[in-house]
């Protein structure tokens, strides 16, 4: 990141009056960055910003309500403070967010796809254009195009559209709506039969370790969550596919018109199931039915969690 | 006796061993790799340890412990019976491929489930028929550390064959009886002519892991940073509570118990539990003891690191495979808490 000094003297600036700033630093190994929870200036020099820091932190805020809590945010990471926001979930003057106009991050999933094994990794370096990597005493250059996160290739808000501080310079998004759904709308194209069976496939390496649910920033229930709970009994503790299954079809309901397509539910998944097509199948129903999207104004209500007589986009009554 | 296979024969080994045994073996699944019943058509993949151990050859994910059924007498509808019926599994299965730290971590379980006052029947059942042909490492990933905990990328404790990767195949190696049986195959040559090339590949292998960390004082630590909860929020900052990490933990044995009915009919089963679920230790009442992530946190590091070295001569229990620290979905690693632990003293000492 260009203007990380810039963004460290603000955090610094801001450290006496907030109990925690949440950020991203170095990890286990140069490939990974992990997140950072900051209180002192010798915290905050160890920040780190690239296209390594993928997690979304904003999962960590209802956790800390009632604390002053500084946090660093993506674009995509803003809506989700925002959704927060709408739901009561954290409060706005205990939330201080320092936001940046962001140009992308990496799936590690393509990158492990591109070079094989990535167990042994000694350098990386990243930059706009590529991902340079040193892998067990191997060179590998991988272009940002090919290893960077889908929602970033089709990201429309890559600049934080709710923050205290902003630091450097927009960034200018060329992505429509439409864009983002080319994959889904492949999928719907298959058969009935061909969905359920790519499903019954994906799902069944499903440890059932609920990574998913613990990621996501706007799942709330979490210690209550129907998938554990005996009364009610909506599913048992076997490890067949169909209880899996149909987990992942409860966290889509219970995400729909919530979701802000952050990914982390799929990037959290040790075994790597595209769970996140559930997600977007949802938003763009709620788009088509409600035209809403999650995470972009602090005032709005989600649609499903609304009642209105007559929905403007519903035609109830002139068939 | 040590014996060496092509690696174009491995296939054929395996479809071999099947026709006796069950055959479990890695395979590349979408974007992972997990242990799944062998199938020739899908082959297996083993250039690097698989995503998710075997833990389920000996310990399934769900397990049916008894069925049940209810039979009502048509001439006294009060009365009902119970029809139950044990399920103790009786077949064999061989492991091929899983590594050494995924075979030894069910020495951790053994301890526990075969030799306590209380002998588990289901996993003795199974732990009795599964056989572990194990292959060792060439190098250790970033996230290894079998080396600190008492172990290393060839050790043999846990499996019955030992293959170690030499030049065109595999080199062999029996290391329990059991083993010998497995290595009978036709399929297999000589291996004397390879063992040097084998050796010479354990101590590369040895080298590569880097110098080991002292754990010793990790178990009288951990106790001593027990009650200081400020230094466990601190470590558990990060942490999701999501249980990722236990389920893909070679060493992690908690279960819980439910019935599952369907009408008259049900089962008993066990499946996996794990300590940094929030429903862990639950109580009937609604209390926890262990409310926090932050309390779960050290269940799980105490208990590997401190509590079950306490009653197991030393014995830690982490195999040092890594997962919990790859597939961390933000990165929490085991090694420093550990670490950060075995220093607290000095912490604060000198903050006096
Ligand atoms: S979706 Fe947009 S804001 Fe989020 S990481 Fe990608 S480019 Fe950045
Ligand atoms: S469901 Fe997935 S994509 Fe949607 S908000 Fe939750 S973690 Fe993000
Ligand atoms: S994170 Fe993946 S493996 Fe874990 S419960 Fe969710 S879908 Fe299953
Ligand atoms: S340590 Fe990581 S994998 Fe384990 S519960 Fe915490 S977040 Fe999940
Ligand atoms: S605690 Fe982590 S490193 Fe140790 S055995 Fe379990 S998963 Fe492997």
């Amino acid at each position: 990141m260009k203007n990380l000094e810039d963004l460290k003297k603000q955090i610094k600036d801001g450290l006496s009056e907030l109990d925690v700033v949440i950020g991203w630093t170095d990890s286990f190994d140069p490939l990974h960055a992990t997140p950072h929870f900051m209180r002192s200036e010798a915290d905050v020099d160890k920040l780190k910003v690239d296209a390594l820091c993928v997690h979304n932190l904003a999962t960590y805020l209802p956790s800390l309500k009632g604390k002053k809590v500084g946090i660093v945010v993506k674009g995509c990471d803003s809506r989700s403070v925002v959704e927060l926001l709408q739901e009561n979930l954290i409060n706005r003057d205990d939330v201080t967010i320092f936001g940046f106009g962001c140009t992308g991050v990496v799936d590690q999933t393509k990158i492990r796809r591109a070079v094989g094994d990535v167990g042994q990794v000694e350098a990386c370096e990243v930059s706009d254009a590529e991902v340079k990597l040193s892998v067990a005493g191997k060179e590998h250059k991988l272009p940002m195009a090919d290893v960077i996160a889908d929602k970033c290739q089709t990201c429309r808000y890559p600049n934080a559209v709710v923050s205290d501080q902003f630091v450097g310079d927009e960034i200018k998004a060329t992505a429509s709506f439409e864009d983002g759904y080319k994959d889904l709308e492949e999928f719907e194209a298959k058969s009935t039969e061909e969905k359920f069976g790519f499903w019954l496939g994906e799902m069944d390496r499903c440890i059932r370790c609920y990574a998913c649910r613990n990621a996501c920033p706007m799942c709330v229930c979490r210690d209550h969550c129907v998938a554990q709970s005996r009364d009610p009994h909506w599913l048992s503790q076997e490890a067949h596919v169909r209880d899996k299954w149909m987990f992942q079809v409860i966290h889509a309901y219970h995400l729909a018109g919530r979701c802000t397509e952050c990914g982390e539910c799929q990037r959290a998944c040790p075994v790597d199931i595209p769970i996140l097509l559930f997600k977007k199948k949802f938003n763009k129903e709620i788009k088509e039915v409600f035209n809403y999207e999650a995470g972009l104004d602090p005032e709005a209500k989600p649609p499903l969690q609304t009642f209105k007589i007559d929905e403007p986009t519903i035609k109830e009554k002139e068939w | 006796m040590a014996k060496f296979i092509k690696s174009d024969k491995v296939s054929a080994w395996l479809e071999e061993l099947g026709q006796k045994h069950e055959v479990l073996a890695p395979r590349g699944e979408g974007d992972s790799i997990v242990f799944k019943p062998y199938d020739a058509k899908k082959g297996f993949n083993i250039e690097r340890e698989a995503t998710a151990p075997p833990k389920k050859a000996c310990f399934p994910q769900s397990e049916t412990l008894v069925k049940f059924s209810h039979i009502k007498d048509l001439e006294n509808p009060e009365k009902v019976a119970l029809d139950v019926k044990e399920t103790i599994p009786d077949s064999s299965w061989v492991v091929f491929g899983s590594r050494p730290c995924d075979a030894r971590g069910f020495t951790m379980f053994d301890r526990v489930y075969l030799n306590g006052k209380h002998v588990d029947v289901y996993y003795k059942a199974r732990r009795e028929n599964t056989f572990f042909i194990t292959l060792a490492c060439e190098k250790g990933e970033t996230t290894c550390f079998c080396n600190w905990v008492g172990s290393g990328p060839s050790d043999p404790t846990g499996s019955d064959v030992l293959m170690v990767p030499v030049d065109g195949g595999y080199f062999l190696e029996a290391v329990s009886d059991r083993g010998e049986a497995l290595l009978a195959s036709s399929l297999l040559e000589d291996g004397g002519s390879k063992q040097a090339e084998a050796d010479k590949v354990r101590a590369d292998a040895d080298q590569s892991m880097g110098e080991a960390q002292d754990l010793s004082k990790a178990p009288a630590k951990l106790l001593e940073a027990f009650d200081d909860m400020g230094f466990w929020e601190e470590q558990s900052a990060k942490c999701l509570s999501c249980g990722a990490c236990t389920y893909l933990c070679p060493t992690c044995y908690c279960f819980n118990i439910t019935d599952e009915s369907d009408g008259v009919k049900g089962e008993r089963i066990r499946s996996w539990d794990n300590c940094m679920s929030s429903m862990f230790t639950m109580e009937a009442s609604g209390h926890n003891p262990r409310p926090t992530k932050a309390h779960r946190l050290k269940n799980r590091v105490g208990h590997k690191f401190s509590y079950y070295p306490d009653l197991h001569d030393g014995v830690i229990s982490c195999c040092g495979c890594g997962r919990c620290i790859k597939s961390c979905p933000v990165g929490v690693d085991i090694r420093e808490i550990v670490l950060n632990a075995i220093a607290y003293e000095a912490k604060e000492k000198a903050n006096d």
